[in-house]
């Protein structure tokens, strides 16, 4: 087990071996801003054979394959939401990086700016505890007498 | 017979962190001076122990003795020496040899260089420390024992996984592993403050430059990590918010709140416990960091070899580490109280709100990273967290905290005066937005809002902190008393501010202007990028100790002249029959030229993948300056002074006896 | 009282983590499950049967996965896993329980069938996907991985991974209750 979880860590840092089966597909090619979209969207998909890698960076087959199907949803003309929901539909939510905001995942997109708020307001209630200087502790007259009498004699 | 040798020794290491975890807190229970300094004797017992194991292990390496289970998996006969002594902390196992090693050398530290403390708290501190080696010791003989033997023993070993085949292992285990571990000091000073009950400026001055010394090898550490990424891994980034480099980060934010943190407890009595609380967070991270590397339960391209067994025995460290350190703060930490007023307008009214940006970006990623965790163990799905997440909640942080380290280097302590502050700051503010819109027009004839606000803070924050420095010099009539004047630490922090100001134009103008083009070039055919001319010239065999390699040959040229010539390889190493990819780096002070080769065609002709990276190694340089101002700070006088200045009154009390 | 609140959010924490250890983060869930299954039309592979039985047809659509419950695995020859989980697959077939659909995953003709010719052929029929995009349209990201379609052509299940004796006792029951 331990062995072929290397094996496959190991494989998606190396460059892959290229299935010579296939025919080789034809390149699809993008104008300008289309070019542009695909690279940006790159970034966002989650390679599913090399999980700690985007579809940009993967060199497994598969993240190989997908970036084929990508270029030519965005060669008909999808928007990033439209091949965003063509992974979601067949992989899950797993497949984007940046997390759609639904009810399960309020917490994640509110909750820095939740402790942001708390943390002001925490060091705002501290400021006011500690703006007034702390009152100096009571005196205790009759032992400060007898301490300057002992002082005189 | 070393294995033997290096394993009776950890046990010994073991036998002996146990007295010294138990022994002195009896002697502080007790009165007893003599138990209480045996804590300082067991100290450099543990660490000779802790030598010998690792000298043990490395010596099983180098002469690659198969016999040991973990040196057949990661030794091979063909690996180069260096590599040999550096494969010992390539995996789990050695990695945590490695990590005791560290923390029993930190022990001998604080043994020697805190005689000048109260045998009591000193007492506490190597007990504490003790404690947690135990644990650790404990993790690694019944769980992750490197010298564990294998029968039948093979002929040949699994080989060190080639990506770590680089100069980068040398690095950035061991230094990252310093500030780890070192965290760990720190810690144990909360602890023995609150077994103590006692917190005043002075422990604050004694934990200050422990705590500095291991945030400053912390950055180093992850600066070194970001660094290799970019170098081996091939497509040019250098930070992924990969799990584990979260878990590397979020001790660097806690710690980096509690430097700043033990400021103001140091000078102003304030923020007791909650620089208590910091320093058990830090550590905390810590041996967070350690869970998810060697647990399995997140993804990451770090992990050691994953098991759950593993990861049950640290989450009961971390269970008992840092529940009884926080059961602890729960009990005692209301008993300590600040000294002194504040004032939102001053230096310890900034510092706490540095406090809170950092605490919230630790507390952001902390939130990124596990959230997957989260849903899945509530059995709500699956899903990514990833650098789009993470770089729209971390930054609109990290823009507020560098315009506060700004201010809070001009800002006097106690009050600040509204007026004087603004005028003070005047100057900066010009010189930021001056090159701020300047600098990225100069490196690439355009200005984008992320080049432009990047260096804009990033001059903001080394602006200021020069400007202070140079105040600093000018009070004195004659510049050059007034150099010698400016204490350490003061140098120390400009230089670390100034090294965060570099890191932020680094990261603007890497991740406005950063270009990559894929292109397929035949021998001869040229391809452009950023102004560059790239110029393939074909590919030829090449050979190293353990791999052979395709080896392209590519020269890149600017405006006819040459500039450089890269030679990206493909190896295949044979012990593994694995192959990687080795880029190229053309590095340069205000930018890369970076060539990873991907493909071969049958025509002859490759397919290469081309960056330009501006201003890239500004970020490493960045780290290093922080690393650099760090270790300014932590070797100030007064820390050292303060030792003399004991040791001259113990010697007049001793004369007055006499 | 607030000095607390750490010790209760590492506790949670823990928890959290106890949990999460028992957990797999690298399975992905298909969000197939209950839908029918994608669209395909693949050629299949003639192979020799046993005998007396009629070749199957050139080419397959989904609409013929439809009338009784059926397991499709993809897998390749190329696959270490795939080996692992073919004694079994055996053993299913032989049995006669369920219906074997094979998808040969972006693997060569000539590959397939040498393997298949030394470790046995469990299917009733072999497709052979070529290029991957079926793989891609069924949320395939690794081999070998086992989809349980019900009557209705419905996936009901996906296996990642070696179909093992224990992932097969939990799917039995799911082929009882939707067989037509």
């Amino acid at each position: 087990m331990r062995y072929a979880l290397a094996a496959l860590l190991l494989a998606c840092a190396m460059s892959a071996v290229r299935a010579q089966v296939e025919t080789p597909k034809p390149p699809i090619p993008l104008d300008a801003r289309q070019e542009a979209q695909y690279k940006a969207l790159l970034p966002e998909l989650r390679c599913l054979v090399c999980q700690n890698e985007s579809l940009a960076d993967s060199q497994a087959p598969l993240a190989a394959d997908l970036r084929y199907e990508i270029r030519g949803l965005i060669a008909k003309g999808a928007s990033d939401a439209d091949v965003k929901r063509y992974l979601v539909a067949r992989y899950g939510e797993f497949v984007l990086y940046r997390p759609r905001l639904e009810a399960r995942t309020l917490l994640l997109w509110g909750g820095p700016f939740l402790l942001l708020l708390a943390a002001c307001a925490g060091v705002l209630s501290y400021a006011r505890r500690r703006a007034r200087p702390a009152a100096p502790p009571p005196v205790d007259e009759g032992a400060l007498r007898r301490l300057l009498e002992e002082q005189d004699r | 017979m070393s294995a033997e040798l290096g394993h009776f020794a950890l046990i010994l290491a073991l036998g002996v962190a146990l007295l010294q975890g138990c022994v002195p807190l009896i002697g502080w229970r007790r009165r007893d001076a003599r138990l209480l300094a045996f804590g300082a004797s067991a100290a450099h017992a543990q660490f000779l122990c802790v030598l010998v194991a690792y000298a043990c292990l490395t010596y099983a390496f180098v002469t690659k003795d198969f016999s040991l289970a973990y040196v057949a998996e990661n030794d091979h006969t063909r690996l180069p020496l260096f590599y040999r002594v550096t494969a010992v902390w390539g995996a789990h196992e050695g990695s945590l040899l490695l990590w005791v090693l560290i923390l029993s050398g930190w022990t001998v530290a604080v043994s020697v260089f805190n005689r000048r403390l109260p045998l009591e708290m000193g007492a506490l501190v190597l007990a504490v420390l003790g404690a947690i080696s135990v644990g650790f010791y404990l993790f690694i003989l019944l769980t992750s024992n490197p010298f564990d033997r294998l029968y039948p023993v093979p002929a040949e070993g699994h080989d060190l996984n080639p990506i770590l085949q680089d100069p980068g292992l040398a690095l950035h285990p061991p230094v990252l592993y310093m500030g780890y571990v070192g965290f760990s000091v720190a810690f144990a000073f909360a602890i023995a403050a609150l077994i103590g009950g006692r917190l005043d400026g002075a422990w604050a001055r004694w934990t200050r430059p422990w705590t500095v010394t291991a945030w400053m090898f912390l950055t180093l550490g992850i600066t070194f990590g970001s660094w290799w990424a970019y170098k081996e891994l091939g497509w040019g980034g250098w930070w992924f918010w990969d799990p584990v480099e979260n878990a590397s980060f979020m001790p660097w934010l806690a710690g980096t709140a509690l430097i700043h943190s033990l400021a103001v407890t140091e000078k102003r009595g304030l923020l007791k416990s909650w620089t208590v609380l910091l320093a058990i967070l830090a550590f905390s991270l810590s041996l967070l960091g350690t869970f998810l590397v060697r647990s399995g339960v997140l993804v990451s391209v770090h992990a050691f070899a994953s098991d759950p067994t593993r990861g049950l025995f640290v989450l009961g460290l971390i269970g008992v580490v840092v529940g009884g350190a926080l059961a602890l703060y729960a009990w005692r930490a209301p008993r300590l109280r600040a000294e002194g007023e504040l004032n939102l307008l001053s230096r310890e009214g900034l510092l706490l709100f540095n406090n809170v940006f950092l605490v919230c970006a630790a507390g952001a990623v902390l939130l990124g990273t596990l959230y997957p965790l989260v849903l899945d163990a509530l059995g709500l799905g699956k899903i990514s967290v990833g650098p789009p997440y993470f770089d729209s909640v971390f930054v609109p942080l990290i823009v507020p905290l560098i315009l506060l380290v700004g201010l809070a280097a001009t800002v006097p302590w106690k009050r600040a005066r509204l007026g004087e502050t603004l005028r003070r700051l005047r100057m900066p503010a010009v010189a930021a937005l001056a090159v701020g819109l300047t600098l990225p027009l100069a490196i690439q004839g355009r200005a984008t809002l992320v080049a432009v606000a990047g260096t804009l803070l990033g001059v903001w924050a080394a602006g200021t902190a020069v400007q202070d420095l140079w105040r600093r010099v000018r009070s004195k009539a004659d510049w050059r008393a007034g150099l010698t004047s400016v204490p350490r630490a003061a140098w120390g922090m400009n230089l670390a501010h100034i090294g965060l100001g570099v890191w932020a134009i680094g990261v603007a103008c890497v991740t406005s202007f950063g270009a990559e083009k894929d292109v397929r070039l035949a021998p001869g055919a040229h391809a452009e990028l950023g102004g560059y001319t790239f110029v393939f010239q074909g590919e030829r065999e090449a050979a190293g100790p353990n791999y052979t390699a395709q080896q392209g040959s590519v020269l890149v040229e600017r405006e006819g002249t040459a500039v450089a010539r890269l030679y990206p390889q493909k190896r295949l190493y044979a012990s593994q029959g694995t192959v990687i990819t080795e880029a190229a780096i053309h590095p340069g002070p205000f930018g890369d030229l970076y060539v990873s080769l991907g493909e071969g065609y049958d025509d002859g002709s490759w397919s290469l993948r081309l960056y330009d990276k501006p201003m890239v190694r500004w970020i490493w340089l960045g780290g290093v300056l922080m690393f650099l101002g760090g270790g300014l700070a932590a070797s100030d006088r007064r820390y050292r002074l303060a030792r003399a200045l004991e040791r001259r009154s113990a010697q007049a009390a001793e004369a007055a006896a006499a | 009282m607030r000095f607390a609140l750490p010790l209760a959010v590492l506790i949670a924490l823990l928890a959290l983590f106890a949990v999460g250890l028992q957990r797999d983060p690298r399975r992905v869930p298909s969000p197939l499950i209950g839908k029918p299954a994608p669209a395909f039309d693949l050629p299949t592979i003639a192979l020799p049967g046993p005998p007396g039985a009629a070749p199957p047809p050139a080419r397959m659509t989904q609409a013929d996965l439809r009338g009784a419950p059926v397991l499709v695995n993809f897998f390749a020859s190329w696959c270490a896993g795939c080996q692992d989980e073919h004694p079994f697959l055996m053993e299913l077939a032989r049995s006669g329980e369920v219906r074997l659909v094979g998808i040969d995953y972006k693997d060569a003709e000539s590959d397939l069938r040498r393997w298949l010719g030394r470790h046995g052929d469990p299917y009733a029929v072999v497709l052979s996907d070529l290029s991957g995009n079926t793989g891609i349209d069924w949320g395939v990201y690794g081999v070998p991985e086992t989809f349980v379609l019900d009557a209705q052509g419905r996936i009901v299940f996906k296996q990642i991974g070696p179909l093992t004796p224990e992932a097969w006792q939990r799917i039995r029951p799911l082929l009882q209750g939707s067989a037509s």
